[in-house]
């Protein structure tokens, strides 16, 4: 039973202390848009974990699975559009959502971008043993026969892991559309589908594949991203030094609801600017397989939208929307 | 072979730590618990805790050691409810209801209670000593379970639970036909298109598997003893004291056994899980049987099958997780988000990193699955009692409960609105006499085949011959196969000599 009063305790905790921080924010609260477990979950515990000094009582996360984000942008658009105490979790698989209208009528003007949590990039990943040791081989093949390699990722068509096939394909100048793209339930399915020879390409995240460095039963092709990446990454080519100008960035990051009062929008800002000049959040996002990017405040809201932007153009490339 | 052993011992030494070995009990009570609730399962049940144990700053193996414990309970405690209440505890235990709640009903419940506890024990057994043994080559064996021979598994999901079929076999299709449509609903996972979600963002990513089970199963339920009560024909039970005996497990001891396999060998493959697994396992079992008459009527098999498999495919989920760092199931995805944050990675590189956690977790399975049937077979009297809490309680207890679970999970009130539609709807079907398992089941096999069936499309770009191109599917379409066509010849046999036999429907 000492569990269960420990439990209710804690519980009962997390309710009933108010922290003394600001008297808008209260309950700090960060909004996974998804299951438990995946690219959210892990957003909000980088949220949870590095602003802990920031506020005095822990921040809750809650789980709001629905159309990748869908549901939780409408809920903040109707019920919560001025909540202080909470902030949402978001990737560029959000951005790209609502490049393409994924998210009905709300788009990028429609939230308040807060800060980013951290940066990953698209990679190009084979077995260990695929005949294409190299980027170059790899393509050369797909220029020869642009339906003769199958390639998938956890994502459906229209997706940014789709996206980030199709984009390989324009820097080739082939058709998005002629390719044999796989969309499987998510990352871990892609990659038991890549290790069980269904598919011969992964186009996947550079961060999940800490994990799967050092057991040799993978390689990373090239990383889509406009630099080398530091270590352990270094030695992975850019798709860009290789000539092709692929590059994807998944950008993770926080919003808040649109009409969220500027003194909570700016507590919230400067409760991340404190914590992004600490180490311990160096060493967080690093630890959940993300690269630094501390971006927060007016100068983020610029920056997303701008991608927004550039996504409506690819998008318009692919073929994805008129 | 020796690294196992040593691997083992070494596991046990840190599972047999006092505190880790606390932790296994309260992990296991707690998760027994969080299953008897209907609505929370085994994924919420460690989704909500998994805050708690890293709040409590545990070391990592004793984090996970209790969070597999919560995992395990619940994958017991789901049962609870199928039997007692005809309400499933989680998406796992909907078969459990078609034979489990009957024997309740008959005055078995403590029958019911305890036998499936010993089955649940020798599935999740069974599957431990598999995966410790055997778990690389296993998970090897998974990967290469490719899309088309998904397909295959499905076609013969489907044929063995063709013996669902009753005495009106197009109400059991057309209550299939409602859960493919159901399952139809969200974006289509292939064009990334949505589908019938007629502009309501809160079912873009289709209905959830918790939210049909509640909905369809226990609303339902609980607006059919509404109903009764109201009319007065509802029949009080006595409190029964039965136990099952040596003669009883004698009896089902075959069928545990192939429940267990069953179950194990669909947990290892990443993408179908403990409902599969025990809806397969229930219909061959069905199928195999001399005589299925009692099935759905309150049958032992029929409850041992799908109880065995349930918990064979909780511990076989588990290999594709710690030998690959794949998740086999929703709740070892949360899992495996766990042990990422405790910075530990899963994967091969895990037993030679960090032996603890991997064997420490390996061997504290061992010791849950001892533990819950200790803790589950004298309970068996006082979840017994749980029948006799006048209706008028239990009926408004249960529907308070259900509506915690569901939007604790997810925290949409829509998936409220949600529950209380589809158990109307339920309530109708069953009133017009439908059966509602096939629209469960339905639901789960029509989108595992539809996803796959796409996908094997778009590897082959359109072919349908990938389908015959594996020797895994064309096995499995020859059991597809075997299991349609033995039961009409032996039947075919047996009424030549003049034997009588007269299918029964299904409750």
């Amino acid at each position: 039973m000492t569990f269960f009063r420990t439990t209710a305790a804690l519980l009962f905790a997390s309710v009933v202390i108010t922290p003394a921080f600001a008297q808008e924010i209260d309950r700090p609260e960060c909004v996974a848009p998804a299951k438990p477990g995946g690219g959210f979950d892990l957003t909000c515990r980088i949220a949870q974990q590095g602003l802990e000094k920031q506020f005095d009582g822990p921040m809750q996360v809650t789980f709001m699975p629905g159309g990748i984000g869908a549901v939780a942008i409408n809920l903040f658009n109707t019920t919560r559009t001025d909540d202080p105490n909470a902030i949402v979790a978001f990737s560029s698989g959000s951005l790209l959502n609502m490049a393409t209208g994924k998210y009905g009528q709300w788009g990028a003007n429609d939230v308040r971008f807060l800060a980013t949590a951290g940066t990953d990039y698209g990679a190009v990943i084979v077995r260990d043993d695929s005949p294409y040791k190299t980027l170059e081989d790899l393509m050369k093949a797909l220029k020869e026969n642009p339906g003769g390699i199958v390639m998938g990722a956890g994502g459906s068509v229209g997706s940014q892991d789709w996206m980030k096939a199709a984009i390989l394909m324009k820097s080739e100048g082939l058709n998005p559309r002629q390719m044999r793209y796989v969309a499987f339930d998510g990352g871990g399915d892609a990659i038991a589908g890549l290790l069980g020879g269904s598919i011969q390409v992964y186009t996947g995240d550079v961060g999940e594949m800490v994990s799967h460095l050092g057991t040799g039963e993978m390689r990373i092709l090239a990383a889509m991203s406009d630099e080398r990446l530091p270590a352990p990454f270094a030695d992975i080519p850019t798709a860009k030094e290789l000539g092709y100008e692929a590059v994807w960035p998944i950008v993770r990051g926080f919003y808040m609801g649109k009409a969220v009062p500027d003194a909570a929008y700016n507590k919230w800002v400067e409760a991340f600017q404190a914590a992004y000049k600490t180490d311990e959040w160096a060493a967080l996002v690093k630890d959940k397989g993300l690269l630094p990017l501390d971006l927060s405040g007016k100068e983020m809201d610029a920056d997303m939208k701008k991608r927004v932007e550039r996504m409506t153009g690819i998008a318009k490339e692919a073929g994805l929307i008129e | 072979m020796d690294a196992v052993f040593s691997g083992l011992a070494s596991g046990f030494e840190v599972a047999l730590d006092p505190f880790n070995l606390f932790l296994v009990l309260a992990g296991c009570f707690a998760g027994t618990l969080i299953g008897a609730l209907p609505g929370i399962g085994p994924i919420n049940g460690v989704a909500i805790l998994l805050p708690i144990a890293y709040g409590l700053g545990f070391k990592p193996e004793s984090a996970i050691i209790l969070l597999a414990g919560i995992y395990y309970g619940a994958e017991y405690g789901g049962r609870i409810s199928s039997i007692l209440l005809n309400v499933p505890g989680d998406a796992g235990a909907v078969m459990t209801t078609l034979d489990g709640n009957p024997m309740a009903r008959n005055g078995e419940a403590g029958k019911a209670l305890s036998l499936s506890a010993i089955a649940s024990f020798v599935g999740g057994t069974f599957a431990v000593v598999l995966m410790s043994f055997f778990g690389p080559a296993l998970a090897s064996y998974a990967i290469h379970f490719s899309p088309s021979d998904y397909v295959a598994l499905m076609v013969f999901a489907f044929a063995s639970l063709a013996s669902l079929v009753g005495s009106n076999p197009v109400k059991t299709l057309l209550a299939a036909v409602i859960g493919l449509m159901l399952a139809s609903i969200g974006i289509d996972a292939n064009t990334g298109v949505a589908r019938f979600t007629f502009g309501i963002p809160d079912i873009l990513a289709g209905i959830d598997f918790l939210v049909v089970v509640i909905g369809l199963f226990g609303m339902a339920e609980l607006i059919h003893l509404v109903e009764q009560q109201a009319a007065g024909t509802l029949k009080t039970l006595k409190i029964d004291k039965s136990f099952v005996t040596m003669k009883d497990l004698a009896f089902v001891k075959w069928t545990i056994l192939r429940g267990s396999m069953i179950g194990f060998f669909i947990g290892i493959l990443p993408g179908t899980g403990a409902s599969v697994a025990s809806a397969v396992a229930y219909g061959a079992e069905k199928r195999a049987a001399r005589d299925s008459s009692k099935f759905g009527e309150g049958d032992m098999r029929g409850l041992a099958a799908p109880e065995a498999a349930n918990n064979a495919s909780a511990g076989g989920a588990m290999v594709p997780m710690l030998t690959l760092g794949i998740p086999g199931s929703g709740t070892t995805a949360i899992l495996l988000g766990a042990l990422l944050l405790f910075n530990v990675t899963p994967g091969p590189l895990m037993f030679q990193q960090r032996p603890e956690i991997a064997w420490g977790l390996i061997a504290s399975m061992y010791i849950g699955n001892v533990a819950l049937l200790i803790i589950n077979l004298p309970l068996v009297g006082l979840f017994a009692r749980m029948l006799t809490i006048p209706q008028q309680f239990l009926t408004p207890l249960i529907a308070v409960l259900a509506f915690i679970g569901v939007y604790s999970v997810v925290s949409n009130p829509h998936d409220l609105y949600m529950i209380t539609l589809l158990g109307v709807f339920g309530w109708f079907l069953r009133k017009l006499q439908f059966s509602l398992a096939p629209v469960i089941l339905g639901f789960v096999l029509g989108g595992l085949f539809e996803d796959n069936l796409r996908r094997a499309l778009s590897i082959s770009g359109g072919d349908w011959s990938i389908l015959l191109t594996s020797w895994n599917s064309v096995i499995l379409y020859i059991l597809a196969l075997l299991v349609i066509v033995v039961p009409i010849v032996v039947g075919r046999m047996r009424r030549s000599r003049g034997e009588d036999e007269s299918p029964k429907a299904p409750a």
